[in-house]
Formats: structure tokens, sequence, C-alpha cells
């Protein structure tokens, strides 16, 4: 080889692709931008200074915590507790539960959350101020027969409950679970037969199997759309106030800018709640997926050494 | 292995059918093994054999017949010559005494070895947690992985994971051990530590039956071989009969093509050798 140095080809210093549209792109971003800073800055109407005060009001406080972040709390726990049910009912070889997990799953996709909170807590609540828990026609049963009994064993007052928060989780939940029941009923489809074998072939029994083996794979796929389903459903908290609960954020926030007749700040207050709250989810989401996404097949380092242990055999 | 023939069968299933849509699979086996016996089944693909062993332990569902473990008939109850469906339960307890390793293993993957293996006499038979683990680990320590009991399965070699799979079978203590092809999904190099357990275990009194396509164990190792074809039986007799001297024409064709294949998978192992020596040579000279 005789070549030398120079006409061998070196480093390479090309020019990169140009993107004059991005350029363009950006300018019209930044058109857009200076006018809305524009607006905040001209139009006093938006009052920002007065949206933070609002966001501390203690009744606003007060409608973050008891409304957004119990009641999705509350919503999402009811909604996996009764959506994982509902996943096992629907691949159970019972026809009565798949039945019953099918009906209520086309009940709950199909009836809007605002309708079904009205529904549960005005609605409810007209048809039966108390729940009377009895035989069915007990009163009238005891009518006919001349009993001196109603047939009916306990009571419950629910308008007491009707407007609290409980019932908008609850409303929230029954919802969910719906949604929930997918998500869980893909996850437990995703994990191997294989695995439920092994288990059935070791004597373990349905309900075992599904707790120790199916469940906890399945939960790797569960996890990140259920991540998607909370940050959804602390927006749906706003829908509270058709139960009617107004220890709600937005409500608040809102009836705050109303009384002051101050409208824009009162939604604004409530809207960077909602993006901080989100924020903090997301977040908190990427960290969970994660966690959930690692394992399975990986760790593959100790393969090599394994073949050679085993070898002495 | 020395078996008692007037012992009742451990085993035995009679005129054994099963359709998977409308189309037949098994044909009416009949089989019965005895206690300590090793009963090799071979046969070509397709031929029923996974089925028949998914059939014992109820992991399917027998269309005719009956198949008796231990005297008891599987998965049904018999009350005056009516059959009664047994619950999932009577079924999984059944199960109990009767463990099976897969070709792909199955362990569980979000267990340890020694969780897998701790598992079910945990759950099923409720032994403590501890003393559980205690024995796990004896079982691992007699595959041979004693040093592996807290590898998860997607951190050991296929030879290994069955190795697990079987120290988690027998971690039930079962009268009955049925392997499906439990070596065939694996890398040659790795097949003969998964066999060497498998002796062990023939040597130890374990009934087994065993689905396989190495001949050489078959040979060694197995009391009887059953051949099956399309669903039925079709010869079976000691190792020496029905491998040595085969007497219908299906039996001799597969036997030759399992010979054609064996001779290969030999080659392969002997190259494999060769070629390990020579990087031993090469590491250490002197030695
Ligand atoms: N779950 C099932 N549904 C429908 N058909 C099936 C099912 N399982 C097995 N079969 C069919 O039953 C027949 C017997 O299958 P089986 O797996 O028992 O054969 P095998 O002897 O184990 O074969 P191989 O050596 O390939 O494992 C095959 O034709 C197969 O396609
Ligand atoms: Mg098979």
């Amino acid at each position: 080889m005789t070549t030398t140095t120079e006409d061998r080809p070196g480093r390479i210093e090309a020019r990169p692709v140009r993107h004059p549209w991005r350029w363009v792109a950006v300018a019209g971003i930044a058109v857009l931008a200076a006018m809305l800073i524009s607006s905040f800055v001209t139009n006093e109407r938006w009052n920002f200074p007065f949206a933070f005060e609002i966001m501390v009001q203690r009744p606003v406080i007060e409608g973050l915590w008891k409304g957004t972040i119990f009641g999705t709390f509350g919503a999402m726990v009811i909604g996996i507790v009764l959506g994982v049910l509902l996943a096992v009912m629907r691949l159970s070889t019972n026809p009565v539960l798949r039945g019953v997990a099918f009906v209520y799953t086309w009940f709950f996709r199909a009836i809007p959350r605002y309708v079904l909170l009205v529904l549960l807590g005005t609605g409810l609540v007209f048809l039966y101020p108390v729940f009377d828990i009895g035989v069915p026609f007990g009163q009238q049963i005891s009518a006919a027969l001349g009993l001196s009994t109603d047939l009916t064993f306990a009571q419950f007052a629910y308008r007491d409950l009707s407007s609290t928060i409980w019932v908008g989780a609850l409303g929230l939940g029954l919802s969910e679970a719906a949604y929930m029941a997918e998500i869980a009923r893909a996850g437990i489809l995703s994990v191997d037969r294989g695995q439920t074998e092994a288990a059935q072939a070791l004597g373990m029994p349905p309900g075992k199997t599904m707790r120790r083996i199916v469940l906890p794979q399945a939960m790797r796929v569960i996890v990140p759309p259920t991540g998607n389903e909370t940050i959804a459903m602390v927006k749906d908290t706003s829908l509270l106030i058709a139960v009617p609960v107004i220890v709600e954020l937005f409500y608040q926030s809102y009836q705050f800018g109303q009384r002051t007749f101050q409208i824009m700040p009162g939604i604004v207050a409530g809207t960077i709640w909602y993006l901080i709250v989100c924020s903090v989810l997301m977040v908190g989401q990427y960290f969970l997926e994660r966690r959930f996404g690692r394992g399975f097949g990986t760790a593959p380092a100790a393969r090599t050494k394994a073949t050679e242990a085993g070898g002495e055999h | 292995m020395t078996t008692d023939a007037a012992a009742p069968a451990l085993v035995r299933a009679l005129n054994v059918t099963k359709a998977f849509h409308g189309v037949e699979v098994l044909k009416g086996i009949d089989l019965d093994v005895r206690r300590g016996e090793v009963v090799v089944l071979l046969g070509p693909s397709g031929s029923g054999k996974t089925t028949f062993l998914r059939c014992i332990n109820q992991l399917e569902t027998i269309d005719g017949g009956r198949i008796w473990v231990d005297g008891d008939l599987m998965g049904y109850d018999d009350r005056g010559g009516v059959l009664h469906r047994l619950t999932d339960r009577r079924i999984a307890a059944q199960r109990r005494d009767i463990g099976m390793c897969f070709q792909r293993f199955n362990l569980f993957p979000h267990m340890t070895a020694v969780e897998n293996v701790a598992e079910a006499p945990v759950q099923v038979k409720g032994i403590g947690k501890r003393e559980a683990r205690e024995r796990a680990r004896t079982l691992l320590d007699r595959v041979g992985l004693a040093d592996k009991a807290d590898s998860y399965p997607a951190q050991l070699s296929g030879g290994q994971q069955q190795r697990v799979a079987i120290a988690r079978a027998l971690a039930m203590e079962p009268k009955l051990m049925l392997f499906d092809e439990p070596t065939s999904a694996l890398d040659p190099e790795l097949v003969g530590e998964v066999l060497a357990v498998m002796r062990e275990l023939a040597a130890e009194g374990m009934t087994m039956i065993v689905v396989t396509h190495e001949m050489g164990f078959a040979r060694e190792v197995a009391d009887r071989v059953v051949f099956m074809d399309a669903g039925a039986v079709v010869e079976h007799g000691t190792p020496a009969e029905v491998i040595g001297r085969p007497q219908h024409e299906r039996t001799r064709a597969f036997l030759s093509r399992m010979h054609a294949q064996e001779t290969e998978h030999a080659r392969v192992a002997a190259e494999h050798a060769a070629a390990e020596e020579a990087a031993l040579a090469a590491e250490d000279p002197a030695g």
C-alpha cells in the first residue's frame, strides 16, 4: 500500500440539510405568542394577580382536595376494583356472570357521566329519599295478609348522602369501571395461556390462579392506560356539580369570579390547578410505566455463566 | 426398573376418545402404567401425544372412555353408573398428585426460581412460607440449581428453566409425572442436563409418562415404549421390542426418520464437543 494520508478520505464536514419551513413555523408561532402576551398585558379583564388570589382561597383549596383529589382517588379505586372484577366475570365460563358483566359495561358506557351524576344525585333522591331494604313488595304483601310488620329490615336515609362527594365518587367510579373492565380484560388476555395451565397442573384452583399468577402479570399491560384514565378522571371531577356536589374546584373558583364580577380570573384559577394536578400525575405515570415496563425479557447477562454451570450435569 | 406386574395400575386409560371441533384426535386409547414405571410415548407430529397427556390431568376433558389415576376416576364422580362432572375445585384437587412439565417450561416470570417452586405448596397445600422455601431450596439443589434460587426465569437458560419447572412439579410430591417434550425447545447442548435430572427421577422410582423424541433416553430409561399414530396406539412393548424390532410399517417409517435425525444431532454434538476441546486446548496448551 502506497496511499498517503492525504488521498484517503478524512473527517466529514458536510453542510446539514436546510429546513426553511421550520423557521416559517417558528415565526408564525412567535407572532401568535406575542398576540397572546399582548392580550394578557393590555386587557385587564384577564387580571392574573386576582386569578392567583382565587387559587388560594379556602373554598377553592377545599374544592381541590375534597372534590378533585379525593373525588379522583375514590372514583379510581371503585373503578379499578369493580373493573377488574367485571373483566374476570367477562372472561368466566359462567354465562350468568358473563351476561351481567356485559350488560353493566353496555349500560355504563352508553350513559354520559354528567347524566349519570344527575341521575344518582338528584334523580335517585327524588325516587327514594329513604331506602327501605326488605322483601320485594313487602308493604303490599303485609297489607294483603294483614301483618303488623311491613317486611322492611333496614332503612337508610339516602337524602342525607345524595349531594355529597361519596355519591359523586360512586357515580364516576361506576362509570369508570366500565372502561377499566376493558383495560383489565386486555391485560388478562395478554398473559400466556401456558401460565394458567401451569398453575392448574399444580392443582391451584381458578381463583388463586387468577390472583397469584395471571393478574400480577396482567399489571404490565393494565398500568399504563390506567394512568391515562386517572388523568382523565381529574378533569371529569368538574362534572361533580351535576350531583350536585358544590365542594368542587371549578365550581368554587368560577363562583368566586362571578361573585366579584371577575369571570375570567375565576376560570383561569381553576384551569391552572387542573394543569398542576395533571402535570404531577403525568410525571408519576412516567415513573410507573418505566417500573412496570422493566423486567420480563431482560437481564440476559446471566445466560453465558448459567450455561457453563449447567454443563456440569 | 422392576415393576410388579400384579400390582394395580397407577394410571389406567380405557378407550379414551377426544375430538376438537368434530375432528377425532384420540381414537380409543388404552394404556396402563404401573407404579414406578417409565413409559415413553413416541409418535409423529399431530398423533395426539400432547392431547393424551393433557387428558390425564384434565387440562383437556375427554369425550369418551375413562381415565383413572391411583384408583380415582379423573374429572367425574361415578354415582351408581351415572357420571357427575366434578367441580373446578375437585378437579384442582385431583391434579395435585400429578406433576407436569411443559415443552415451553411455563415458569411464572414474575417470581424467582425459589418462589416458583414454593408457590403451589404454600397456596395449595397450606404449608408455611418459611418451610416451603426451605424445601424449595432443597429441591433446587437436587436439580443442580442451588445457586440460581433467587434468579428470575428470564435470567436462566432454557435447560435451567426446565429443571426449575421439574423442581416446581416435584414440590407437590406427585405420584405421577407427565413430561411433554421437555427438551425439544432446548439448544442441543442443554438437552443433557434436563435428561440427567429425569434419569435420576426414574432411578428413584417415580412413575413417569414422557413424550420425547430423545431415542437414547427412550432406550435406556423407558420400561415401556408406546408408539402412537393418528390418535391410536399402534404398538407398545419394551424399548428393545418397539425400537429394536418394530412390527408395524408406520413404526418403522417413524423410527428411520428419527434415526436419520439422531445421526445428524450426534454429528452436530460431536462437532460441538470437538470445537470445545480445541478451544480448551488453545486456552491451556500445557493441560
Ligand atoms: N386446542 C386444540 N384445538 C384444535 N385442535 C387441536 C387442539 N390441540 C390439538 N389439536 C389437534 O389435535 C391433533 C393432535 O395434536 P397433539 O398436539 O396432541 O399432537 P402431538 O402428537 O403432541 O404432536 P407434536 O409432536 O407436534 O407435539 C393435531 O392435529 C392438532 O392440530
Ligand atoms: Mg405435542
